[in-house]
Formats: C-alpha cells, sequence, structure tokens
C-alpha cells in the first residue's frame, strides 16, 4: 500500500460549502448516514447512502481522492465480502461490503473537508473533552491540541519516512527481497530512525511552542471561533432529521436484506 | 546626563549541568546585556551557546533539568522563579530549524499563537497579528501553510510569531545554518532593521562570522563552557584575532587576510570585520 | 566514470525538476553542485545512485544503465551520504551501524570487522565503536553516517549538505578528508550552498537553476560572477566582493581564495610602501 492512499483522507485547503461548513455539523453528518448504514443491512439503502454523498463530495472538490480512498479500502472491501459469503447469502456479503465503503466514505469526506484546527476549536468547545484533558494532561485545551498536531505533522512525517527509505536503500537495503521474516526484520532500520525522527520533531516542536507561551493560564483566548450559519442548522436540521426518521423506520418495519 | 540604556539581562556566576551530564554545560557565566545591543554569540561546537541562549528564556531550568548555580536576571524577574511562558513575554526565541517552530496550518493562525497563550482579548491578538506581519513583511503569506514556505519565509513567520509576544530581547539560535546565503543574509538584515525600529536587544548564535559582522556591535565568545572574550567586535578581532583563531572560531575572510597582511608589516590600523570597511581601509593603504 | 546524457526529470506531480542535464564525473573529480533551493540539486544527486531514474536521456555508471540496475548494486559504487545523519541511524551501536552496508552487500565476517576498524579510525570514531549512536553529539552523528557509507569504499562519494551546522574547525577537518579522498582516486561530489567552504575547497562547480545547469567551472571563475551568483541565490564569496571594490587599483574580480588574494595584495602593497619611500 503506497502512502498515496493516505491522500484520501487528507485535508486540502479549499474554500467550498462544505470546507466552510462547521466541523460539528459535518460530523453530525457523518452521525447521520452511520446511524442507518448500521441499522440496516439493506443493498438499496447502501446505495441510497453512497448517492447521498456523491454531491457532497463534489461540491466539496474531493471526488478524485475520494477515488483513492477507495482504493485504500478495496483489500479490506474484498475480505469482507470473502467472509460474508460464508457466514451468510451472498446477498447480504454485497449489503456488508457497501455498508464498509458507505462509512469509509463518510470518514474520507470528514477528513478531506475538515482542517484539524477546526476540529481541534471543535474539541475544545466540548466539555467532556475539556474535562479529561485537564485530568490527565493538566490543561483543558492540551488534549485537543495533542489530536491537532499529531495531524499536522502527518504530512512532514510521511517525507521524512520516504527519506529513510531512500537513505537505507542506498546502502544498500533491498526491502522486496527474502523471505517473510527477512522482510519483516528490513523494516526495523526504517522505523527506529522514523521513530526517532518523529519524536526529535515533537521535542523541538515543544520547545518552540514553549517560547512562545504555551500552554498559558487558564484564560487562553482563540482568535478564530467557530460560527453556526444557516446552512449549517439547515444541515443540522436535516441530519437530525435523518437520524430520526432512521430510528423509526427501524422500531416499525422489519428492512430485509435485498 | 542622558539616559544610560538599562541593562536588561544580568547574569552572575552563572552556571548549569544537565541531568547525566559529565561536565557542566555553562559555569561561571558573568555578562551584562543592555538594551538595543546587537550581540554576536559564538564559539566552537559544544562550546555552551546553546545552552546560554536557554536560560534566558527559561527553557533551562523548565523544559531542560539538571543542576542551576548562580543568579540570572531578565528584565528585573529572576528566571529560577519564573515560567517560561512568563519569560515568553519578555524574550523571544528564533530555533535553527526553520520546520519544527511552525506547526498551524495557516501562517496567521501560526503567529497569533503566542498572543492566544497569553489571554489576550481577540482585539489584541488581531493587532499583534497584523503588526507582527507588516512588520516582517509575511502579509502575502497569510494564508498559506508554513510547510507550503521556503526556509526562509519561514524563519521571517517564526521571527513573526516571535513579534507578535512583543518581548523586549529576541535569540536566534543559528537561524540561518538551512537558508541559502542570499537568504540569511536578508533575515540578518531584517533582524537588524528591526532592532533599530522596536528598539530590541537581538542576541544572535553563529559560527559564520562574515554574516553577522556587519550588524553585531559586540561579540562574545564561549568555549568548554566559559566565557572567554566580551567586547566590542572589532576591538576584540584586533586584539584577540589569535585566540580566535585558535579556538576554530569562524573569522570573516576579510579580517583573516588583513592580519596576514599586517604581520608582513604591509599593513597597520585596525582589522577590519566586513567587506566594506576592508574594502576602504586596503584603498587607503595602496592610495599612498 | 558516471555519464549523465541529456537527463530530464519530471515528479509524478508534474514538477520538472531536471532539463537537459549533461554531466560527467570521473575518479578524481572534486565538483560541487550549488544552486537555489528546488534548483534540482538533491533530485541529481539521487539520480547518481539509481534512486530516481531520469523521465529521458540516461544515466550511464561504469558503463551500466541506471534504469537497468538496482539500487543496491549501485550503492557498491556510489556512496550518498544524505543531509541528516539521523535519517540513517538505527543500530545499537557505532561499529554495527558503520557494518551495515558492508553486511548488506554480503561480505565476509572478518571483511566486515577489519573494514570497521579501519573506516573508525579514518574518521577518529574508534572511542565510540560501542557506544550507541544515539548518545553522541550532532557533529558526531554526522561522522557515524559519513563512516557508514564509506565503509564499503565506493568510487563515487555524494555529500549532501555536509557542511551545515558544523563550527570552523570541523569544516577544516571535513576539507583535509575531502582531499585525501580525491587524491586516493575517488570522486566527491559534494551538494552545498556555503560559498566560503567552496571557495577555500576550489572544486569544480557546477551552478544549477531551475533544474538546468547555468554554468560551471572553476570555483574562481563562476563565483565571482554577480548574475550567476544572484539567479542561484547565493552570494558571491568574502573575497570576490572585496576585489570588486578594488578594481580600480588594477587588481582582477575572480579571486575568491585568501591566499591568492593574500599574494596579489602584497604585490600592490609592497609597490605602494616603495613609492611613499620614494616620495619621501
Amino acid at each position: 500500500m503506497s502512502l498515496k492512499t493516505l491522500e484520501g483522507f487528507k485535508f486540502s485547503t479549499l474554500k467550498t460549502p462544505v470546507h466552510l461548513l462547521d466541523p460539528r455539523t459535518k460530523f453530525l453528518i457523518v452521525i447521520a448516514v452511520l446511524v442507518p448504514a448500521l441499522l440496516f443491512a439493506n443493498i438499496y439503502v447502501m446505495i441510497a447512502l453512497l448517492l447521498l454523498q456523491l454531491p457532497l463530495l463534489f461540491v466539496g472538490k474531493v471526488a478524485r481522492r475520494w477515488v483513492l480512498s477507495l482504493r485504500a479500502g478495496v483489500f479490506l472491501s474484498g475480505l469482507i465480502f470473502v467472509v460474508n459469503l460464508f457466514t451468510g447469502s451472498y446477498l447480504s456479503a454485497i449489503a456488508l461490503t457497501l455498508r464498509f465503503l458507505v462509512l469509509l466514505t463518510s470518514f474520507s469526506l470528514f477528513f478531506m473537508t475538515t482542517s484539524p484546527d477546526d476540529l481541534g476549536l471543535a474539541l475544545d468547545r466540548i466539555g467532556a473533552v475539556r474535562w479529561l484533558s485537564r485530568r490527565w494532561l493538566g490543561y483543558p485545551n492540551a488534549l485537543s491540541f495533542t489530536f491537532t498536531t499529531a495531524v499536522r505533522l502527518v504530512p512532514t512525517l510521511a517525507v521524512d519516512a520516504q527519506t529513510v527509505v531512500d537513505a537505507q536503500r542506498s546502502r544498500g537495503l533491498e526491502l522486496d527481497k527474502g523471505n517473510l521474516l527477512k522482510r519483516v526484520r528490513n523494516y526495523i532500520p526504517i522505523l527506529i530512525p522514523l521513530l526517532l525522527i518523529a519524536i526529535r520533531r515533537s521535542l523541538e516542536l515543544a520547545e518552540a511552542l514553549e517560547s512562545r507561551g504555551f500552554p498559558g493560564k487558564e484564560g487562553r483566548t482563540s482568535l478564530f471561533q467557530l460560527k453556526l450559519r444557516p446552512a449549517d442548522y439547515a444541515i443540522i436540521a436535516l441530519s437530525l432529521a435523518m437520524i430520526a426518521v432512521s430510528f423509526w423506520v427501524y422500531f416499525h418495519y422489519k428492512i430485509p436484506v435485498l | 546626563m542622558a539616559n544610560a540604556p538599562r541593562e536588561i539581562i544580568i547574569a552572575k556566576n552563572l552556571g548549569f549541568q544537565y541531568v547525566g551530564a559529565r561536565r557542566a554545560a555553562i559555569q561561571g557565566i558573568d555578562l551584562s546585556i543592555r538594551e538595543d545591543e546587537f550581540i554576536l554569540l559564538t564559539g566552537p561546537s559544544g562550546c555552551g551557546k546553546t545552552s546560554l541562549c536557554r536560560c534566558l528564556n527559561g527553557l533551562i531550568p523548565n523544559f531542560y533539568q539538571g543542576e542551576w548555580t548562580g543568579e540570572l536576571l531578565v528584565d528585573g524577574l529572576s528566571v529560577t522563579t519564573q515560567l517560561t511562558s512568563e519569560l515568553s513575554r519578555r524574550v523571544g526565541y528564533v530555533f535553527q530549524n526553520p520546520e519544527n517552530q511552525l506547526f498551524a496550518l495557516t501562517v496567521e493562525k501560526d503567529i497569533a499563537f503566542g498572543p492566544e497563550n497569553l489571554g489576550l482579548s481577540r482585539e489584541e491578538i488581531r493587532q499583534r497579528v497584523d503588526e507582527a506581519m507588516n512588520v516582517t513583511g509575511t502579509l502575502p503569506l497569510r494564508d498559506l501553510a508554513p510547510y507550503e514556505l521556503s526556509g526562509g519565509q519561514q524563519q521571517r513567520v517564526a521571527l513573526a510569531g516571535v513579534l507578535a509576544m512583543k518581548p523586549s530581547v529576541i535569540v536566534l539560535d543559528e537561524p540561518t545554518s538551512f537558508l541559502d546565503p542570499r537568504t540569511a543574509e536578508e533575515v540578518m538584515r531584517a533582524s537588524d532593521d528591526l532592532r533599530r525600529e522596536m528598539g530590541l536587544t537581538i542576541v544572535v548564535v553563529e559560527h559564520r562570522l562574515d554574516l553577522v559582522a556587519r550588524y553585531a556591535e559586540r561579540i562574545v565568545v564561549m568555549d568548554a563552557g566559559k566565557i572567554v572574550a566580551d567586547g566590542d567586535l572589532e576591538e576584540t578581532l584586533d586584539e584577540k584575532f589569535d585566540l580566535l583563531e585558535g579556538l576554530g572560531v569562524g573569522v570573516p575572510r576579510v579580517s583573516l587576510l588583513w592580519t596576514m597582511l599586517r604581520r608582513d608589516g604591509l599593513v597597520s590600523g585596525k582589522v577590519p570585520t566586513h567587506v566594506e570597511s576592508a574594502a576602504s581601509s586596503l584603498g587607503g593603504m595602496m592610495n599612498q | 566514470m558516471i555519464t549523465l546524457e541529456k537527463v530530464s526529470f519530471t515528479y509524478r506531480s508534474g514538477q520538472r525538476a531536471l532539463q537537459d542535464i549533461d554531466l560527467s564525473l570521473a575518479g578524481g573529480d572534486f565538483i560541487a553542485i550549488m544552486g537555489e533551493n528546488g534548483a534540482g540539486k538533491t533530485t541529481l544527486a539521487k539520480h547518481l545512485n539509481g534512486l530516481l531514474k531520469p523521465s529521458q536521456g540516461r544515466v550511464l555508471v561504469d558503463g551500466e544503465d541506471t534504469r537497468k540496475v538496482s539500487v543496491a548494486r549501485l550503492s557498491r559504487k556510489v556512496g550518498l551520504v544524505f543531509q541528516n545523519p539521523d535519517h540513517l541511524l538505527f543500530s545499537e551501536t557505532v561499529k554495527d551501524e558503520v557494518a551495515f552496508g558492508l553486511k548488506n552487500f554480503g561480505f565476509a565476517p572478518e571483511v566486515v570487522h577489519n573494514q570497521v576498524i579501519r573506516t573508525l579510525e579514518a574518521l577518529g570514531l574508534s572511542e565510540y565503536a560501542e557506544t550507541s549512536p544515539f548518545l553522541l553529539s550532532g557533529g558526531e552523528r554526522k561522522r557515524v553516517a559519513l563512516a557508514a557509507i564509506l565503509a564499503t569504499e565506493p568510487d563515487y562519494l555524494i555529500l549532501d549538505e555536509p557542511t551545515i551546522g558544523q563550527d570552523y574547525q570541523q569544516k577544516e577537518r571535513l576539507r583535509n578528508f575531502i582531499l585525501q579522498l580525491y587524491s586516493q582516486g575517488k570522486a566527491v561530489v559534494m551538494i552545498t550552498h556555503d560559498v566560503e567552504f567552496v571557495a577555500e575547497s576550489n572544486p569544480k562547480v557546477i551552478l544549477l537553476s531551475q533544474g538546468r545547469i547555468v554554468a560551471q567551472g572553476p570555483a574562481d571563475a563562476v563565483l565571482s560572477k554577480d548574475e550567476l551568483v544572484k539567479k542561484a541565490s547565493l552570494v558571491r564569496p568574502q573575497m570576490s566582493r572585496l576585489f570588486g571594490e578594488l578594481t580600480k587599483y588594477g587588481l582582477p574580480s575572480d579571486v575568491v581564495d585568501v591566499h591568492r588574494a593574500r599574494i596579489l595584495l602584497e604585490e600592490k602593497l609592497s609597490e605602494a610602501k616603495v613609492r611613499v619611500a620614494q616620495n619621501s
């Protein structure tokens, strides 16, 4: 699996209507897709959920990279399909494989259109997260900050990973030769430098941030705030409706697999 | 009597040994820095320059553990009694690797980070960020991601982030190592401009003296944890040239050239520290 | 001999990194590749050991086309030392680290053992043989990385930014070491933007800008040309800038090295002294 498949989950700064939605709204969309996907195992429902997300993918201009995330999921989809063939009918195997793709799409869409910064801001507002953060780490915003920093470091570490591979190949390391055991051992010269580089980078970053006053006193202000706009309210309403309808249908009707 | 610039940093017998280290990183440091000075801090690798800088903004002893001796006052505050977050209002630190200092998704958010930590009002933060961007010429970069920028742009953004804290001292620890020579010169010139415009004290750690010689007035040389020379840049290069060369300090090529010619009795007078002064001194010698 | 014949390279993203590069490297050569960030220096280096294959043109290493041979095989002859030693180091001891390449190339244990000892000695690292590489300072780790690549005695050595963060003495040692290497018949290629280091080492300079070679020649010829130097985001060495101000005294402008500068000035200054003596 090449690093390119990660592109299907990477955020890119664009200014589409989808990007501009509040992260909490977008997360609610994920829930609105998740609930019916998990409650039902019907092929038509799955296809509908996929089709429902297509307009969002296109408006968000992330459709092409979404295809990459599907490629990332090919192996797992195949596995799910085969396993379910043994435990159920071939129709249920298709439905469950589709369900996996629906969930994959929903998360991919979320991560591609939500900036880690905004995610952090949203997390910061959640009381439970702040409480946990205070218990574990001593500061209310530490947890959300840890999360968003981890996300930000991913592209940098991806470049480091490639450099380590290049450097070790230049010393004669051959990653595609040998039996399974040898191949696994061959990853040690890749993983150890990468781990250490990640640690060094984080320490240097921590030093730089502390030098700029992090974590600061309790009253840390944020220059940017999240604001819910009319579009957000509309979509939140739709999402809640969808969740409600799903539950209602679930309790009142029995939807078969096909 | 005119107002003499006050002493903003006073170190008395300052020493520090990292946990698990065999010897002290710095010892017996007596240093006094006044407002508005531009100081070049140099010495061979491992001499303790970075450790000294870390004491100035409180990274030692807050971030780095070890044994502290002596006293260090920064803007009247005793460093050992302060958190780094408090000292960061007074002393800004620009690190060697531009990439690992910036972390936000946009330049603007990164610059805002420091003031946000200070718990200032949103309007105050806005104002400081705009001012910092203006002064460092990073306004056109505001919506770009730090990892999309060149090394030189990254260092300017790092500088802006530090300026937004409104410190009185800025420490730059080998800020140009990863930059090409042209950009390195720009960063140095920008630092000097800022000093003049905003009345800041600048401390630059650098191996390559020729980069800083045009701007620094004072040089502090360290070796094995101690200060071995401290004074006016021109005078020190003039009187202590052999000491510096012996330590392996990268003296400017023009200074080396002059000392060689002076030893042969072909020129006389003070050692020039940069190209322009060397050219005029040599021109003077040849015009006779 | 390594030859690049009309090599062009475009990344998969569409970015054109190298265009029409013609270059050759033979044993005994000492070359500095300079240019602005993004000029293609590292991309070019990666073509020399096959990490990257040209989109157009070809790279021949001792007659073998790099597209037809594995990186592992090319690495026996071409040693590429990356800029950041932390991208290489992973072993428990410095000894093991230096032995890694030798083991990958299948040398017998006694050969590996002896080579490691020799290489550590050559680089002044013998005292650290049993030390963990991670406990060493930045400069020492750089030397370990260099030792790790030199242990297999490649014919061509490529150093990516070897002087960053080094103090003057460390750079002196490096310069002497490089001198030893190319006088032994190896080819040494240095990617750098350290103009003063290049001025004092006097390699052949190849200036890259936006993927093309815009100049090549001896250091004093290339680095004293203002327009070229500016294009590559470099500055002229101090000596060159100094002599640029002194041309009215009949001094040449293509001086980059302190010692040549001294000799030229000694002449002029002695003349001036004589004149002063005559006039008084």
